[in-house]
């Protein structure tokens, strides 16, 4: 191939590094103000009243009372407002809005809220209110259970995470043709332009969603943009002037979704071959104030929660709770890490408990072509569970690491584990996404409402059309991102965007081909006028789900993953130290092979934070270390050199193969992390892994 | 939320006694030097004074100096150049190796060691190092100068004895006997604050100095007089997390600090020995 699996130059890469970019904070509209957020104080209560010295003239104000349509940000359920009106169900909740010219005399004005305190609900597990409730079957866990020789048993929590992308979020409202039109930092324009509409009582065509250049979002920017730009449109409608927000770190960490805190319960039957015979397995996630994406997460949390393995009897129960905290929302891997976490933690405690070795208990029970999963999905031919295992331990050494370091205080671990790829379940049928490539004087453009957020959605887009055009890289240019001129392709989320949305536009340069014969495009465009080719998603006819009875495949396919963690843990300070990762990922086809690595590397520095210092800490229920300096990510001193081997087996219905890879490589690290911990004489069952729960982890087994 | 900055208000004296007079005249004021913990608060809206003197631009104040066998280094010495400085480097090396980690390069171009002092953050990563060396803090006004003992300098959480009128111009160190030993852990391995930080002088009379373990940095004479007098390092340890009252925060628990608080002592016993 030409340009497939080629290091060709990023798209945007010069405009990023040169800093021609611009990005929502950068941009400033005739006539613009500036729009601040007055949030709730408490957790759970009722506003009363709202006192405002704003101190001088020239702002707009906002309540609930001006919004058109109706109080609610759109999504799967209708129950968040966009402002409160009477109820208060989280701490930092947005209330009243403000906007003036001035930041100075924005952040001087005060507004202060009344509010009657209610009782709130933090612990999940005490929560009376369920979101979402599922239950997997496979086999009869019972009847497992009867066959086992031993029976292992493990609670396992994981915390919450922020995503820290490096630009906060951000909108520009501004009123448009009778209507509104929004320039924002998302990843997601239709999910923003619907909210919108339900929001502000407009139809389509009043409403234009455009993605300003995208800082990251790694999920931050998938549901949240949609309340934020209600905002940035309630005031811009009342001012009749462009309103500009753009929230600082500590808004973004305090008041914005996060990865849902995780406790997930084992019980596994295990036969004295080390064969796996039942998996009984709770998860509990922690969902916030509100519906946004907990079901969603929460089901794809679960279907990942029994591993990449084989086993007859597996019953899997999740609840999503409500409680009063910011609402937990996407997150790069969407439930996968805390599922995996938990059960690649289990998968060693399980190796432990038999005296067997814990790559010996993984080949025996990994996933093989013609094996189910839990929820009865076969496994075809690019299934690769036993190839990544194989290529992680040779390549680490693993066995002589495992034995020579035993005792010595450094350790080194393993996790095995998967991700779907795509919308779970009927997801990507009900979505029905669509792109289009217009042809052009020079080659062809890519129109698609598929995001580029630092992720490299352009040029691997640009790659797959090019090589099915048989054309040069530089040919294909993409358009910019505004609902007035691309179609809905769905969000751009779920390791989606090359397989999926790449597999629509590879069926448009088919069709485009086709339809121009042996002609240039200047030549077809002086014969015959403008032409744009629209495809829809497809639905592959060997992939088949069932809504009701949770079974069938899960995902049109899973990229596999399997990454090695190497550290030694400071004596006198408890501090894990990681001095090698290694994450070979089988992921189809690398369209781009840098961008590849780079997805990988990321999503592994992404699971080192998780796995050893990221935490929101929350303190009646709001956050108390909302800043870079006390939300502890990690430097480049904190992450070790990261080897990253990419397998291929292409999916059949992925373009040149290619699978998802954004979200896989963060489900591995906290478990192998944790593995090697282990290893190194800590057994850790909650992340993160701190020096401080080192500390209690060694100090309690001494 | 950010702080609004239209109603503050910057002073710009050109030189130290033009400062001591606007301290005295136009007061209360801040100083400000090279604002790394000023912005914080400014960034996070919990910014309270409104005036400001800027010294950042008092050269006179930023002198390294020999001073009989000990040193002399000016408020304005940022971290940078006390890790650059020979000087610094031979005589106290404890010092060198605080700066070093004190957040990023940019953090250790613009924070002070005055600043360090003044701050009274009991995170300060300089000032175990201070108390060790047994430094003496020099504090200026329009009615002169006087030295105060680190020992004497912070009264409680974030509380000094420096008068409102008063500048900090000086750290005066007085030669340092024995081996010196310096050790961070902070919440990561780079930019981070402190969770437990030490800075001990191994001699005939051992000092052993703390932060984050109390409201202020520490000294801890009862674990310093039963090493003295030849006590094991198990009873040392035993007596020093009695005589610390480490806390639980955002950023640790008071058990881990109190533990580890022991095992860098031992640590600081075993590498000067």
């Amino acid at each position: 191939m030409r340009v497939v699996g080629r290091k060709v130059e990023r798209k945007e890469g010069r405009a990023k590094v040169t800093g021609a970019a611009r990005y929502v904070d950068d941009l400033r509209m005739p006539g613009m103000l500036i729009g601040r957020t007055v949030r709730a104080p408490i957790a759970c209560g009722e506003l009363v009243g709202i006192k405002t010295e704003l101190g001088g003239p020239g702002f707009t104000t906002v309540d609930f009372c001006d919004i058109p349509g109706k109080n609610v940000v759109s999504l799967i359920a209708e129950d968040q407002p966009c402002l409160v009106e009477r109820e208060i169900r989280h701490a930092e909740e947005p209330v009243f809005l403000i906007a003036h010219e001035s930041r100075e005399a924005l952040l001087e004005a005060r507004v202060s809220l009344e509010c009657r305190p209610g009782v709130p609900v933090f612990d999940p597990l005490a929560s009376p209110r369920s979101f979402k409730d599922i239950l997997i079957e496979k086999g009869d866990v019972a009847k497992g259970f009867a066959e086992a020789a031993l029976i292992v048993e493990g609670e396992y929590r994981a915390g919450l995470q922020e995503h820290v992308s490096i630009e906060p979020n951000g909108v520009i409202a501004w009123p448009e043709n009778g209507g509104i039109a929004v320039l924002g930092s998302l990843q997601c324009p239709y999910y923003v332009h619907r909210a919108l509409m339900t929001l502000l009582a407009l139809p389509p065509e009043k409403v234009r969603v455009c993605q300003a250049e995208t800082g990251g979002g790694f999920g931050g920017k998938e549901e949240y943009p949609s309340m934020l730009a209600g905002h940035a449109a309630l005031l811009a409608l009342k001012s009749k002037r462009p309103v500009k927000i753009v929230y600082d770190r500590e808004e973004e960490m305090a008041a914005t979704t996060k990865r849902h805190p995780a406790i997930v319960r084992h019980r596994t039957g295990v036969a004295k071959d080390g064969r796996l015979v039942a998996q009984d397995i709770e998860v509990i996630l922690d969902g916030g104030a509100y519906v946004t994406l907990s079901p969603v997460v929460l089901s794809r949390a679960c279907i990942h929660a029994a591993g990449p393995y084989r086993c007859a009897n597996v019953r899997i129960r999740g609840r999503a709770m409500f409680t009063n905290t910011v609402p937990n929302g996407a997150f790069r891997g969407f439930g996968a890490p805390q599922t995996q976490f938990a059960g690649e933690a289990h998968m060693d405690r399980i190796a432990e408990a038999l005296g067997e070795d814990p790559v010996k208990l993984r080949e025996t029970n990994a996933l093989r072509p013609g094996d189910t999963t839990a929820t009865g999905q076969r496994m075809h031919d690019d299934c690769s569970a036993l190839e990544v295992l194989r290529e992680a331990v040779k390549r680490t050494r693993f066995p002589e690491k495992r034995w020579k370091w035993k005792g010595t205080g450094r350790g080194i671990g393993l996790a095995l584990f998967y991700h779907g790829a795509g919308f779970t379940g009927s997801g990507e049928v009900k979505l029905a996404s669509k792109a289009a490539l217009e042809l052009t004087e020079r080659g062809a453009r890519i129109l698609t409402g598929t995001t580029e957020m630092g992720q490299g959605q352009r040029t691997t887009h640009a790659q797959i059309v090019a090589e099915e055009l048989g054309w040069p890289y530089e040919a294909i240019e993409v358009a910019e991102v505004d609902t007035a001129r691309v179609p809905d392709s769905g969000p751009t989320v779920a390791s989606r965007t090359c397989m999926i949305v790449g597999g629509i536009l590879q069926a448009c340069a088919k069709e485009l081909k086709a339809k121009l014969g042996r002609l240039t495009p200047r030549a077809y465009l002086k014969r015959n006028g403008p032409l744009v080719v629209t495809k829809s998603y497809e639905h592959p006819g060997d992939v088949a789900w069932n809504d009701e009875t949770y079974r069938g495949d899960a995902y049109g396919t899973f990229a596999w993953g399997c990454e090695v963690a190497e550290l030694n843990v400071d004596p006198d300070t408890y501090e894990a130290r990681l001095t090698k990762f290694t994450a070979v990922v089988e992921i189809g086809k690398a369209i781009h092979p840098v961008l590849a690595a780079g997805q990988v590397e990321g999503g592994a520095a992404q699971g080192i934070g998780y796995a050893l210092l990221e935490e929101a800490i929350l303190r009646d229920g709001r956050m108390a270390n909302a800043s870079m300096t006390n939300y502890i990510i990690p430097t480049t001193v904190d992450t070790p050199t990261i080897e990253t081997v990419i397998l291929e087996r292409p999916y059949r219905h992925g373009p040149f193969g290619a699978k998802g890879v954004g979200e896989l490589p963060v489900d591995g690290a906290a478990p192998a992390i944790v593995n090697a911990l282990r290893h190194a004489g800590a057994d850790i069952r909650r992340i993160p892994a701190t020096p401080e729960r080192i500390m209690e982890a060694l100090c309690a087994s001494r | 939320m950010r702080s609004a900055v239209a109603g503050l208000e910057l002073l710009e004296p050109r030189s130290v006694n033009e400062a001591l007079r606007m301290m005295r005249d136009r007061g209360p004021a801040t100083p400000l030097a090279g604002a790394t913990d000023l912005y914080v608060h400014l960034n996070s809206g919990t910014l309270k004074p409104r005036r400001f003197v800027n010294r950042w631009a008092l050269d006179e104040l930023r002198r390294i100096a020999s001073k009989r066998d000990g040193l002399s280094i000016g408020a304005l010495a940022t971290f940078t150049d006390c890790l650059r400085s020979p000087l610094v480097r031979r005589r106290l090396p404890m010092l060198a190796a605080a700066a070093r980690e004190v957040g990023g390069v940019q953090i250790q171009n613009r924070g002070t060691l005055g600043g360090n002092v003044a701050n009274a953050s009991p995170a300060g990563d300089a000032l175990p190092v201070l108390a060790a060396a047994e430094a003496l803090v020099v504090l200026r006004s329009t009615e002169g100068e006087r030295r105060v003992p680190f020992s004497a300098f912070y009264t409680g959480y974030r509380s000094t004895v420096m008068r409102a009128d008063e500048l900090i111009v000086a750290l005066e160190i007085p030669p340092v006997a024995g081996k010196q030993w310096f050790r961070k852990v902070g919440t990561r391995l780079a930019q981070a604050i402190s969770k437990v930080v030490i800075a001990a002088v191994r001699d005939a009379r051992p000092r052993i100095a703390l932060g984050s373990v109390g409201p202020t940095v520490v000294r801890v004479p009862r674990t310093e007089e039963a090493l003295a007098s030849g006590a094991s390092i198990e009873q040392a340890r035993r007596i020093l997390e009695a005589e610390i009252k480490p806390i639980d925060d955002i950023r640790s628990t008071a058990a881990y600090r109190r533990r580890v608080a022991g095992n860098l002592l031992a640590c600081f016993w075993k590498e000067t020995s």
